[in-house]
């Protein structure tokens, strides 16, 4: 659809240069820009003191991984089958499967990952993972405070990802 | 002959010491506080806290501050000359502290039995005092500017000394109505004046005047362009450390100055309103309040107004505010003589 602009194409110019109007503009204006600032003083500040108050995030953000067990049984929900690693774009993933035996039970499935390790360093939070992964074993959470002093801390092992984490990120309420 | 100015009340030699070593140290102290002040009413302003990590509220920011500049190497240009660039921020302090001698905090009082002024020294030159230090000053940028042996550094004192002459015209010339009306030089006579009616009712037109020239005889925003925090290029320039917190000092000790020369002048300096007369001792405290209040409306301005042009700030000194001064000079002297 093109744009009509109608017959009558109204211009709109500048006031005409009048002594005693610019002086009103001028002190009109400068009155109001101070009406503005200090109406910010009335409402306060509107920053988030980080270290002590944190950014809530969205239910769907997407932060460090977490890995599931299940909830009556305590079982392992992960059979160790590397979808996930196959998904990764970033190819941070890193799993070895086991059988699982009678005696010693970890997952739920035939097989359980021995190994499952996420390189966060490397990571993207594209969660890819979690789309892949067919039980629901893997998940983004929601903790973003990932900063750590050596690479090698960085590297996420299947214990780390099965526990909560130490510090709980807020969640937005709704409507938030 | 030399004329010498007449100076009206003066107290034994080691009163005047004491004296001038009280006011050094009571407006040395407010510096920080007024630093401090800024940086959190500023973030008010701007709808955040301001500092707030150092010491408790924050309070210990400038302590933090004046020690990150106290420990930084000194250094400079090797085409700036030595002597003038460093004596340069000293001029500038000087000035500004010098101009303190004036302001009244308060009436003669029988302070130990012995009557003491509340102020530095009352002559009978009292503006002239002020706008012959504003007029040295001047040389604290020229020399700093200069003597940096920066082309960046020399264009910004340049327009700064450019700045600082065309506003001190309307400066002075606001204050006049008040010398005409007050029928007096001397500073606490002028408050004296205000017995009846506080001068910035009569003399309106030169307190706006002079308000807003004050911005930028001390380079504040919205005058702020020989400083120019965005753009870095102004007369210190090659200033770090030790130099660069000079003329920062020199600056906020200017803002005092000025504050406390509007509320000399215009607000009755330690007069109350309603008739109210406290004891003597609530004198410096009515004055610290008023330059305080002003002081926030400095800052209130900062974070309200951008930074005007350089041609817009020449022709709104010239054209407006000297001949709305000039104007105002004349129907003062019309009504008062009439």
């Amino acid at each position: 659809m093109t744009y009509d602009p109608g017959d009558v194409v109204e211009v709109v110019r500048e006031p005409p240069i009048n002594a005693a109007a610019s002086l009103y503009r001028t002190f009109g204006e400068t009155l109001r820009g101070l009406k503005t600032t200090f109406a910010r003083i009335a409402e306060g500040p509107t920053t988030i003191q980080y270290p002590e108050e944190k950014t809530p995030v969205y239910p769907r953000f997407r932060g460090r991984h977490k890995l599931h067990r299940f909830e009556d049984t305590g079982l392992e929900k992960c059979v160790g089958c590397s979808l996930c690693a196959a998904a990764c774009p970033a190819d941070c993933i890193r799993v070895v499967a086991a059988e699982n035996t009678p005696e010693n039970r970890i997952s739920a499935g035939e097989r359980y990952a021995a190994v499952y390790e996420i390189n966060l360093s490397r990571c993207i939070f594209c969660g890819y993972c979690e789309v892949a992964c067919p039980f629901d074993a893997i998940t983004m959470g929601h903790d973003y405070e990932l900063s750590d002093y050596t690479r090698s801390d960085l590297i996420f092992t299947k214990e780390m990802l099965l526990a909560e984490p130490v510090e709980r990120t807020p969640l937005r309420a709704e409507g938030e | 002959m030399i004329a010498h100015a007449e100076v009206f009340f003066y107290e034994p030699w080691w009163i005047q010491i004491v004296k001038a070593l009280v006011i050094f140290l009571v407006i040395f102290l407010i510096l920080p506080i007024l630093i401090v002040y800024e940086r959190k009413l500023l973030g008010r302003f701007q709808a955040r806290y301001g500092p707030n990590r150092v010491g408790p509220f924050g309070l210990l920011q400038p302590l933090a501050e004046i020690v990150k500049f106290a420990t930084k190497e000194p250094s400079r240009p090797t085409t700036s000359v030595g002597f003038l660039y460093r004596i340069a921020p000293m001029i500038s302090i000087l000035t500004a502290v010098a101009s303190l001698a004036l302001i009244p905090f308060g009436d003669v009082q029988h302070i130990f039995g012995q009557r003491v002024g509340l102020y530095g020294i009352d002559v009978s030159v009292g503006p002239l005092y002020v706008f012959a230090f504003g007029g040295i000053a001047f040389y604290g940028i020229m020399l700093g500017g200069w003597a940096s042996g920066s082309k960046y550094a020399f264009l910004g004192a340049m327009r700064g000394a450019a700045q600082l002459i065309s506003y001190e015209v309307s400066q002075g010339l606001a204050l006049v109505g008040c010398v005409i009306a007050a029928q007096t030089l001397s500073l606490t006579g002028i408050v004296h004046a205000q017995g009846n009616i506080w001068f910035f009712i009569p003399q309106i037109v030169g307190f706006l005047i002079f308000l807003v020239a004050s911005f930028a005889e001390t380079n504040r925003a919205p005058f702020d362009l020989l400083e120019a925090d965005s753009e870095i290029i102004g007369y210190f320039t090659e200033y770090g450390g030790t130099g660069w917190v000079a003329y920062e000092f020199a600056e906020y000790a200017n803002m005092i100055v000025v504050s406390g020369i509007m509320v000399t002048f215009f607000f009755g300096g330690w007069l109350l309103p309603f008739g109210i007369h406290p004891p003597g001792w609530v004198d410096p405290i009515v004055v610290l309040a008023k330059i305080f209040l002003f002081l926030t409306f400095f800052i209130w301005v900062r974070a309200t107004l951008p930074r005007l042009r350089y041609d817009q700030l020449m022709s709104f000194g010239w054209k407006i505010l000297l001949p709305l001064a000039t104007l105002n000079l004349l129907v003062t002297a019309i009504v008062v003589v009439a």
